[in-house]
């Protein structure tokens, strides 16, 4: 029941950014469209089983949201330096890549968590997610490959995200 | 002030829009292709998105709220996006550049792909 | 915003647009065609983020997050579609 609360909330809240102002000019509340949103995300949290949120508890937990900010920080870091790499890749007249793809391990197993580690090594420098099996190995295109040994590879590749991710969704 | 930073902003995103589009005519395989077109075209948008929103501020509240909403729906969707299309392109055969160093995913003969199925 | 600026930024997307046309013409393989094709639905986003600054007008980036799901969706489908059988047997 906190998980479809939850989910509505969420919807409700989209809704919301989507028709906003909520007031019109006369600063009366635009009844018509909220009462909308908030049939249409009631509609949404009671039919989605599969898409609910794993668990409810520690949602609300501000610590999260403090390392939430503090990887967003970290991630930006790593996406405009991955966005000078390729354009100097793409750029330069002989296109110094050394593609191929290899895999690496992660002590991560829950599948949101997988999800967020694959996402973020899509955007940071030289690498793109392939495959990640449920058994915690990620197959990583690289394209600049310096080692294709498993445990050099994740120092490169995983570590840096892990520890942010692992404590986000503990 | 804000409008600078605005157009500064605009100019680096389609700076690196064009970048990315170049590295899709460019580069030789797929999976490099993907590489520059995701990285470059998604901070591109969002720059661009971002430099809407700044430029906008002072006159609609809306703008910038819509711009910061399709910047999170774009950073969740487009690499998603592109490890279905990597995932897809090996499953459908292609091969990697010749000059690749390594393709541990073929070696260990594509697993995960077996278990989407029986699912 | 000037004037000039709004068409030198709409220039350089068109460039871009071309440029995924390009690769969507002449592939060579099928994957090479969905990556275009998934490029060109952001690059559109980009476009209505630029009609919304010019108009002043807000449903524009309602028109481009509504873009950037559906592109999303077919995109996902597109790849599903290659996993299943592929193009080149």
């Amino acid at each position: 029941m906190m998980r479809r609360l939850a989910l509505f909330l969420l919807c409700f809240a989209v809704w919301i950014v989507l028709v906003w102002p909520p007031r019109d000019e006369t600063g009366a509340l635009r009844l018509a469209d909220l009462s909308a949103g908030a049939l249409a995300a009631l509609l949404a949290a009671a039919v989605m089983r599969e898409f609910t949120f794993e668990k409810t508890r520690g949602l609300l937990d501000p610590r999260r949201y403090l390392w939430l900010a503090a990887y967003g920080v970290v991630l930006l870091f790593y996406i405009v330096k991955a966005n000078f790499d390729v354009a100097y890749r793409v750029l330069h007249p002989a296109m110094p890549i050394r593609p191929g793809i290899v895999k690496v391990r992660t002590s991560l197993r829950s599948a949101s968590a997988i999800t967020a580690l694959a996402n973020s090594i899509t955007l940071t420098p030289g690498t793109l997610t392939v495959e990640a099996t449920a058994d915690g190995w990620l197959y990583v295109h690289w394209i600049h490959v310096t080692t294709t040994d498993p445990e050099e590879a994740a120092r490169h590749i995983v570590s840096r995200f892990e520890w942010f991710i692992s404590r986000i969704f503990a | 002030m804000s409008d600078t930073i605005g157009a500064v902003m605009l100019a680096v995103g389609i700076l690196f829009n064009l970048a990315g589009c170049l590295g899709m005519v460019r580069l030789p395989d797929v999976y490099n292709r993907l590489q520059a077109a995701t990285k470059c075209v998604t901070l591109g948008t969002c720059l661009v998105l971002g430099a809407v929103a700044v430029l906008t501020a002072g006159q609609s509240a809306a703008i910038a709220l819509r711009g910061a909403l399709c910047i999170v729906f774009i950073v969740i969707t487009s690499p998603t996006a592109a490890h279905a299309l990597a995932r897809g392109a090996h499953a459908s055969g292609v091969k990697l550049w010749e000059g690749s160093v390594a393709d541990a995913y073929a070696a260990d003969g594509e697993p995960g792909a077996a278990r989407e199925e029986t699912e | 915003m000037p004037e000039t600026i709004y068409n030198l930024a709409c220039g350089a997307l068109l460039v871009c647009c071309g440029m995924c046309l390009y690769r969507i013409g002449l592939g060579p393989t099928a994957p090479d065609r969905a990556v275009a094709i998934d490029i060109l639905g952001i690059v559109v986003v980009c476009f209505t983020a630029l009609l919304s600054l010019r108009t002043g007008l807000s449903y524009y980036l309602n028109i481009g997050i509504a873009w950037a799901i559906l592109s999303f969706v077919g995109t996902i489908a597109l790849a599903k579609h290659l996993e299943g059988k592929g193009f080149d047997e």
